[in-house]
């Protein structure tokens, strides 16, 4: 079935289609993603990469097959219980508790797994603290008075105290600069290693297929082009559209 | 006024403003997380004390019969969702929560001698009688449209609340009654008497808004309460299911009113009806927190306390208007004072 050096599929969407009304946001696409793997989807503002991302984490219903190790993620199954399955979504606004201290955001992200008994939140959160060392030193501070760079790095941590098995980022380098994009997308390449498959949205091309393993160009709701990153990054059609002049480096 | 009457009114204001404290906080409580207004915070007062009252005189309170009916309507709509979901794993908790729990208080009180049974014994067979209604109106009533706007919640929640009258009339009849102290007697400090019930009513809800800032602060699920108040989708992808935020915020402010109700129903007669009436001084208090502060608005409520035992002496006919007036000046401060932030939905 497959080569000795392909990993095993984590997730696969099937022709899923999901509209607003009669706006239909998202026709027939189709994605793969295979454990440990960085792949990447890419494209143009509305063109449905938050629409894509909102329906694979159950927050939208669609229509299509997506298959989630081996289980089948119906419009029935909700938001918590894909939580559950391993699934974690940080969403394009963050969504961060303003009002409570960074470690008890950090520590609701483990909420679920401490509903299911695993009370080892403490270990996870130094975890936490050892990929983003800057939240240690905010600990008690609200998360609404962090800097946007702090609130990305809150939000992706709290969805790592879920330990989740699959971690789809909305647009983590919207609204920062160059330096802390650079960070960001360090952590991302890092959490590869550690074992978490990650699912990145972006509209930053460049930065997001470099890390990625495997792209996907979303547009207009549907799936335009994909492949290898290395090969997308050096797409005559990805480097107009999307690179610009400097894409080949 | 003399010095004397004044301690004796502000005895007796404080001793309502606590309860009324109780109540806002609840209404607080609720509101936050589910956005419902919880005009039927009033009617668990009532169902508390007079669920007591009808334990005391050895019958099998009628609210039962309410929890076993409102128990098989739950249990069928969560069981055949859970079975057209297909996850039948989750159908011995749905059994066991609202039929098992039931019954077995049932075959209880079926088999006591309700009359004779110590007094915390009755407290708490009232309170586990009285408190699962809570959940079971979220589910039944709440749960099915909890992403309505707030205008259609309140008009849920006065429909739930006429039917919680109808029902209290029903079961208890349009008799009033009083529960015996908890302890008898008067404490003599010299300038004032205070009734042993009194202390009572201070302690205990001192100790139950402890307990409250404790869970808020300190427990994971109180913290996840107040995650979803303060952000629903963030909550939901954190796995804080809205329904069970939902519940367990019913749960809370059913407890806090079927308890106040046992409270005060020493010291004050109550009617299938009276809960409606503390119900809207608590609501009074949550206002003055704008629904969403707690200390401000337990301080509110007490205020209303004070406001309502002074303007009994002063103007008596009017205390009630004197009371609910006060919402006016509030409700002008707070829209001069509130300012709208973009980011909130």
């Amino acid at each position: 079935m497959s080569t000795v050096s392909e990993k095993p599929i984590l997730l696969e969407a099937t022709d899923l289609c999901v509209s607003y009304g009669k706006v239909e946001a998202l026709h027939k696409v189709s994605l793969r993603i295979r454990e440990g793997e960085i792949v990447t989807v890419i494209g143009p503002n509305g063109a449905g990469k938050t629409t894509l991302l909102s329906c694979l984490m159950g927050l939208l219903p669609g229509q299509g097959e997506v298959v989630y190790i081996g289980r089948s993620l119906g419009n029935d199954d909700e938001v918590e219980e894909r939580v559950g399955l391993g699934l974690t979504l940080v969403p394009e606004k963050r969504e961060l508790f303003a009002d409570m201290s960074v470690e008890d955001n950090l520590l609701l992200g483990a909420f679920d797994r401490y509903r299911r008994g695993q009370r080892d939140y403490k270990v996870t959160m130094d975890e936490v603290y050892a990929i983003f060392p800057r939240l240690k030193e905010r600990a008690g501070q609200m998360a609404g008075t962090l800097s946007g760079g702090e609130r990305q790095m809150l939000a992706m941590g709290r969805a790592l105290m879920a330990k989740p098995r699959l971690l789809m980022l909305d647009e983590p380098s919207l609204g920062l600069a160059p330096l802390i994009i650079r960070e960001i997308f360090k952590t991302v390449a890092r959490l590869r290693d550690m074992g978490v498959s990650v699912l990145l949205v972006e509209q930053n091309a460049r930065a997001a297929l470099q890390v990625a393993d495997y792209g996907y160009v979303l547009e207009t709701g549907e799936v335009s082009l994909e492949g290898p990153s290395s090969e997308l990054i050096n797409d005559p059609r990805v480097i107009e559209a999307y690179l610009g002049l400097g894409g080949k480096h | 006024m003399d010095f004397q009457i004044a301690l004796f009114l502000g005895q007796d204001g404080l001793t309502n403003g606590a309860i009324y404290a109780l109540l806002a906080l609840a209404l607080v409580l609720v509101f936050a997380v589910t956005r419902v207004i919880f005009i039927p915070q009033g009617e668990f007062v009532a169902y508390g004390a007079l669920t007591l009252a009808s334990l005391q005189a050895g019958n099998v309170p009628a609210t039962l019969w309410l929890v076993l009916a409102l128990g098989v309507a739950v249990a069928l709509l969560d069981g055949v969702q859970a079975m057209r979901h297909g996850s039948t794993r989750r159908l011995p908790r749905i059994i066991l929560v609202n039929l098992a729990v039931p019954a077995l208080l049932w075959l209880v009180l079926g088999s006591a001698d309700l009359a004779t049974l110590p007094l915390l014994v009755q407290i708490l067979l009232a309170l586990a009688i009285v408190v699962p209604l809570g959940p079971m109106i979220y589910r039944l009533a709440y749960q099915p449209i909890a992403e309505a706007s707030v205008l259609m919640l309140l008009i849920v929640s006065v429909a739930v609340h006429v039917v919680l009258i109808g029902l209290g009339l029903l079961f208890f009849g349009a008799e009033g009654t009083r529960t015996p102290a908890f302890t008898d007697g008067m404490l003599d400090l010299g300038v004032t008497t205070l009734q042993y019930q009194t202390l009572w009513i201070l302690a205990s809800s001192a100790v139950l808004i402890v307990a409250l800032y404790v869970f808020f602060g300190r427990s994971i699920y109180g913290k996840a309460l107040r995650a979803t108040a303060l952000n629903r989708t963030g909550a939901r992808l954190m796995g804080i299911s809205t329904t069970m935020a939902g519940k367990l915020s019913f749960t809370l402010a059913a407890l806090i009113g079927a308890f106040s109700g046992i409270l005060i129903s020493p010291i004050t007669t109550l009617y299938y009806d009276s809960g409606f009436l503390i119900g809207l001084k608590g609501f009074v208090g949550a206002i003055i927190g704008g629904l969403a502060s707690y200390p401000v608005a337990a301080a509110g409520a007490i205020l209303v306390g004070f406001l309502e035992a002074y303007s009994s002496f002063y103007a008596s006919a009017y205390k009630e208007v004197i009371v609910f007036t006060l919402i006016i000046p509030v409700l002008l401060w707070r829209s001069l004072t509130s300012h709208h932030s973009e980011e909130e939905e």
